[in-house]
């Protein structure tokens, strides 16, 4: 029992960071019909500006950690949708994939030959205390990180659901020609929703460095825990996304203890291919209208 | 618009037949990876380009099809046995994943095959007592056919390429025929296909299968010419690789696929200039590619072609509209 609890905080606590990954990847998609194949090396890519800001310009790591967030706004939000997402939304969904799949491994390439290709230690937030939860040893960390992902994720919402600019981010979301027509500057919104996804990933990359070490392949894990989540949860869902990040981590942690440590990797896939096979829309999701 | 296709496609057979005789064995070795990328490609292609399906496991096709021939031409059944057995299993495997995964499509068939080609990874790297895990196989040999034996770097390359130039006929007979048709009417209007008649989900699922099949042809070809397997070569690396290159070269067009494979193999050697760079650059290629002209290098020179032949014969009447795969 003891081992159980355990297991189920550190995989709350990768579960709300894979959370934060996949509610970015759903906004995205939401608004703009971006999939974006890079969202895994947009998590791997804030923690070397964190790491560049301390060892280069000497910052302490508070300050470090907000040039990495800010940088993270400029490059990932701002930059990725002027210089890619915006030339490419006219041919489709398909050319906008393969440039994401190439900007990945643009990122991947970047951070290996610009900084270094070996894992890189990454402060955390607080020291490794381990607290005694009724037997059962739990880390301060696990806990901080879950407190964050839950702070994050408030201030998401009381953004989306309590301002005049959160509705009119989601009325774009709902349907952009009417948001259009009711005076509402669409194509702000959509940039805005690009610069929540890179908030969203910097504090999930400052979250899961420490834990994973900064590498430049963490991309490829992440990103494909972030889609896996969001199709768990429901692709059209922003607490769908939640739930299903919070499933996988936890399923991730819990079945690697109990089941197979080899096969660790396959049981969230296995969950994928159940989830699309018996509820495409995903768990909380709304089911689109298709045709075929 | 066709004579300047076949014209090409002759060209290209006649340099693919005439280079070797004047190249250093890396370079035959380099043709040969040509021709066996090809193959996965054109498969590749029968799916995305014709059908109008992402598949991201593409890659593990090959691998599938490379381990069964490696596994069983070293426990001694001729090449030809494994080879067959390669695509047919490939084949079987694809209409068993496809069969489920058809009933979601575009991104969500993304992820489903993604999915299955971390899978394919997965057990090849853990069961060890099948594939050897991490260590992979090696000494696979190289086939022989009646008698003759393509053990040396040219002679592997001319059977690579024969089977290359046999396979792509198959898949030039196949888009002619009511099912290549299909395929395309399929990919641009899925409602209006349905409502002609057309069963879409058998056709798509049909694409699909034998595009798998092309995949695991290429990993039967590919297991001699390296002559050694990991399952790091198989990983998903190569699946979007793969879709990569058929999305360079022009997908939807018959051509593409060469053209695109030629240049993922290619390119590192071109690049060699820029050391570890290279794969940025490529990175940056596709990207700037696929900003400009979506549908690929084959493409844009057919787009560049038919702005020629307009201007040399004044207004013309709009004659194919998106030339549907000719080229």
């Amino acid at each position: 029992m003891a081992s159980f609890i355990q297991l189920l905080v550190s995989g709350l606590a990768t579960g709300s960071i894979y959370a934060l990954v996949a509610v970015g990847f759903t906004l995205l998609w939401q608004t703009s019909q971006t999939i974006n194949f890079a969202q895994g090396e947009f998590v791997m890519l804030p923690a070397f500006f964190v790491l560049a800001a301390m060892n280069f310009a000497g910052l302490p790591f508070w300050a470090a950690a907000l040039v990495g967030i800010a940088a993270s706004v400029a490059v990932l939000g701002v930059l990725f949708k002027r210089v890619i997402v915006d030339p490419m939304l006219r041919h489709g969904v398909l050319p906008l994939v393969i440039s994401t799949i190439a900007l990945s491994l643009f990122l991947k390439e970047s951070a290996k030959d610009f900084y270094s290709s070996q894992a890189q230690r990454f402060p955390s937030l607080v020291g490794a205390h381990d607290l005694d939860v009724f037997g059962a040893v739990v880390s301060t960390q696990s806990l901080v990180v879950i407190a964050v992902a839950v702070v994050t994720v408030v201030a998401l919402h009381l953004l989306l659901h309590g301002t005049r600019l959160g509705h009119a981010m989601q009325a774009t979301a709902q349907n952009p020609t009417v948001a259009r027509i009711l005076g509402i500057p669409v194509e702000r919104m959509i940039l805005y929703t690009f610069v929540v996804n890179a908030v969203l990933v910097a504090v999930a990359s400052i979250l899961i460095s420490p834990i994973y070490l900064a590498k430049f392949t963490n991309g490829e894990t992440l990103g494909l825990a972030a889609f896996i989540a969001a199709i768990v949860g429901g692709f059209n869902q922003v607490r769908g996304a939640i739930l299903g990040g919070i499933i996988l981590g936890v399923l991730d942690n819990l079945s690697a203890a109990y089941v197979s440590s080899q096969y660790r990797g396959a049981f969230p896939l296995l969950l994928l291919i159940a989830v699309i096979l018996l509820r495409p829309q995903g768990l909380l999701g709304r089911s689109e209208e298709r045709l075929v | 618009m066709r004579g300047v296709g076949t014209a090409a496609a002759a060209i290209g057979l006649a340099l693919a037949i005439a280079l070797p005789f004047f190249l250093k064995p890396y370079g035959i070795y380099l043709l040969s990876l040509w021709a066996v990328t090809t193959i996965a490609a054109l498969g590749l292609n029968l799916t995305l380009g014709y059908a109008g399906q992402i598949s991201l496991a593409q890659g593990a096709f090959v691998g599938i099809g490379a381990y069964a021939t490696a596994l069983l031409t070293k426990s001694g059944l001729p090449f030809p046995a494994a080879f067959a057995v390669s695509g047919g299993l490939a084949f079987a495997i694809g209409w068993g994943l496809g069969y489920p995964a058809l009933r979601v499509q575009h991104h969500y068939l993304a992820f489903v095959t993604l999915a299955f080609s971390t899978l394919v990874f997965l057990v090849l790297r853990n069961e060890e007592w099948l594939t050897n895990g991490i260590y992979g196989i090696n000494g696979i040999p190289r086939p022989a056919l009646f008698g003759w034996s393509a053990a040396s770097a040219p002679a592997f390359y001319f059977f690579a390429l024969a089977m290359l130039v046999l396979l792509a006929a198959v898949e030039w007979w196949l888009l002619r025929s009511p099912w290549g048709r299909a395929f395309v009417a399929l990919r641009e209007n899925p409602v209006r296909a349905l409502s002609l008649g057309v069963d879409t989900r058998r056709y798509t699922l049909m694409a699909f299968a034998i595009g798998s099949a092309f995949g695991g042809l290429s990993g039967a070809l590919y297991a001699p010419l390296v002559q050694f397997i990991d399952p790091n070569s198989f990983a998903l690396g190569l699946s979007l690789n793969l879709l990569l290159m058929v999305i360079v070269g022009g997908s939807g067009i018959f051509l593409g696929p060469f053209v695109g494979a030629a240049i993922a193999v290619l390119l590192p050697e071109w690049l060699r200039f820029t050391e570890g760079y290279y794969l940025m650059v490529y990175a940056v290629l596709v990207m700037v590619l696929m900003a400009f002209c979506p549908s690929g290098i084959v493409g844009m020179c057919r787009l560049a072609l038919e702005a020629a032949a307009r201007r040399h014969a004044g207004p013309a009447p709009q004659a194919s509209a998106h030339g549907g795969g000719e080229a």
